[in-house]
């Protein structure tokens, strides 16, 4: 069923009974060309990328609990480009021009909103740091405007312009980054997929991989065998658990994200802001509610849920940006799990198992990739060879030297 | 939460930075004939339990010293804490009398 303004006045003359629901609830099939773990956005997007621009046939998406339900319903929803390094900004560029037609593609309104990115800075070697990156920026096709102090005034004059320790001395302006509904992005891959074929099972967990003679012949799941000729795993901050059934160790440790979101307030953050002397970053949801975030709480967790230390830091750092955050009630705040790389970037990648794919890695940006990732995993899967924007995220990068840290930190993930 | 520090008792976790798997103790030999293959994987491969989870801790706002700790991913409940001096010796022991 398409979606449209003319539906929409029908089905509003006639009770909305004529709605129906936007993807089947398939049993399993016994076998299957690929199967992809995990019914996130990344593995929801890959499925529909597979059928849709692959031809790929014989399509199952296995989550182990409802689609949406991870990761993808859990983050602060910011979509950009804005990226230093080679092997990552093409990448993003890539993602972000998907973003910009996904509404058309899908025929589904995921609020995709370019309502602009800033990154603040407050001293001099910041802006020397920010005006590097913007060029970098515009070299691989993005947007970046540097901004004076005047320039961010005129955008937020609410901001903390006279902090003594801080003094707010510019930013860098990502015009066509943004926020996109999350759910929706899962919702509306779920729906396109399966207009396609594909089969997607909800409650199915993968509980082991058949592997013979170094090739996958299919997964073991709580709703029995099911075989499959390719195998992509797309499952967030549980990679490590699921490829340790294939026997592997990775590059990755899982670590919790805290986000917050406050009451509902009438209008006054039109974009994205992002603290460069505290970890804070904040936008204002549709609904009016302030939804803002900060680091991680930095040790290994699958607790789905955060500590008090990094509640206080980031709501100090809130304060000493936006003094008139204090005046607004917290109303709820959740905790997701990452898949922490060790250099902070994602892989998309052939494992030494045949016919056995893995896309993880993604930390705490992996929204903002969700079409670029599921494009570029279906075109791993379908190819058997790296997408162009993708081919740099390769698993055995710190064997050949070839780390792609934005941030220099090195193999610490808590400090990506 | 709270680490049981051996040496001064409970203390706030947010007097100590975390590295990561106690693993890294166990730093491979220089000059083994894989150090470069073994260096890649102490360096880069970790152990990511969900579960039980040994770990090490520095405490930095505190005696300086290197902990390990057992705690649970799943709940954050710590169960053990050692001095990891005491660990590399124990470590270092067994592999003597292999
Ligand atoms: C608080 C928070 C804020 C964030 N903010 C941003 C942001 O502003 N911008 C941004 O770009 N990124 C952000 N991220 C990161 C982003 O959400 C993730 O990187 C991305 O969603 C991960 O991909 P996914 O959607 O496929 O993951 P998920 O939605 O987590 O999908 C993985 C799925 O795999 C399933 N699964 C796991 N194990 C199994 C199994 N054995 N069998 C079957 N299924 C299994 C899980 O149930 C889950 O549904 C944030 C993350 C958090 C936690």
């Amino acid at each position: 069923m398409r979606y449209s303004a003319l539906r929409l006045i029908k089905e509003s003359l006639t009770g909305h009974k004529g709605w129906g629901p936007q993807w089947r609830d398939p049993d399993p099939k016994e076998a299957y060309d690929y199967v992809i773990i995990g019914g996130g956005g990344h593995g929801l997007a890959t499925a529909y990328y597979l059928a849709k621009e692959f031809q790929g046939a014989r399509i199952a998406v296995l989550e182990k609990g409802w689609i949406g339900g991870g990761n993808v319903g859990r983050n602060t929803t910011i979509i950009r480009s804005n990226y230093l390094l080679d092997g990552n900004e093409p990448f993003y560029e890539f993602s972000l021009k998907l973003w910009e037609g996904l509404e058309q593609d899908l025929n589904y309104n995921a609020m995709v909103s370019q309502r602009g990115i800033l990154n603040l800075v407050h001293t001099d070697a910041q802006r020397d740091a920010a005006r590097r990156r913007g060029n970098a920026m515009i070299l691989n096709g993005s947007d970046a405007e540097l901004l004076d102090t005047d320039g961010v005034r005129a955008m937020y004059p609410f901001l903390n312009f006279d902090n003594a320790r801080f003094p707010i001395k510019g930013g860098l302006l990502h015009r066509r980054g943004g926020t996109v509904r999350h759910d929706a992005v899962a919702w509306g891959y779920a729906r396109g997929a399966d207009q396609r074929g594909v089969d997607i099972i909800q409650n199915c967990e993968v509980t082991g991989f058949r592997i013979e003679n170094g090739k996958v012949l299919g997964v073991e799941t709580s709703r029995g065998f099911i075989g499959a000729k390719k195998v992509g795993v797309s499952v967030a901050g549980s990679s490590s658990r699921v490829m340790a059934m294939a026997g592997m160790r990775l590059p990755i440790e899982s670590h919790v994200l805290q986000a917050f979101v406050s009451e509902g307030l009438k209008p006054f953050i039109p974009g994205v802001i992002t603290y460069g002397a505290g970890h804070f970053y904040c936008s204002q949801s549709d609904k009016g509610g302030l939804v803002f975030g900060g680091d991680i709480d930095g040790y290994n967790s699958y607790a789905q849920r955060g500590n008090l230390p990094v509640v206080e830091d980031v709501i100090e750092s809130g304060m000493s940006l936006i003094p008139g955050l204090g005046r607004a009630r917290l109303l709820r705040s959740w905790g997701g799990i990452m898949d922490m790389s060790m250099d902070g970037s994602p892989f998309i990648d052939k494992t030494h198992i045949e016919g056995l794919y893995f896309n993880g890695g993604w930390c705490y940006g992996g929204f903002k990739a969700t079409p670029a990732a599921g494009f570029c995993f279906a075109h791993l899967l379908k190819t058997d060879r790296p997408h162009e924007t993708a081919k740099a995220y390769r698993l055995d990068r710190f064997m050949t030297g070839h780390m792609i840290d934005e941030k220099g930190q090195g193999a610490q993930p808590n400090l990506h | 939460m709270i680490i049981n520090h051996p040496l001064l008792g409970p203390r706030d976790a947010q007097e100590f930075t975390y590295l990561g798997d106690a693993g890294l103790i166990n730093r491979p030999y220089w000059l083994s004939e894989n150090a470069l293959r073994e260096f890649h994987d102490y360096l880069h491969l970790r152990d990511n339990p969900a579960g039980l989870h040994r770990e090490l801790w520095f405490h930095e706002q505190g005696d300086r010293s290197w902990l390990v700790v057992t705690r649970d991913t799943t709940t954050h409940e710590i169960t053990k804490v050692e001095l990891a001096r005491d660990v590399a010796r124990a470590n270092r022991a067994a592999e003597v009398m292999q």
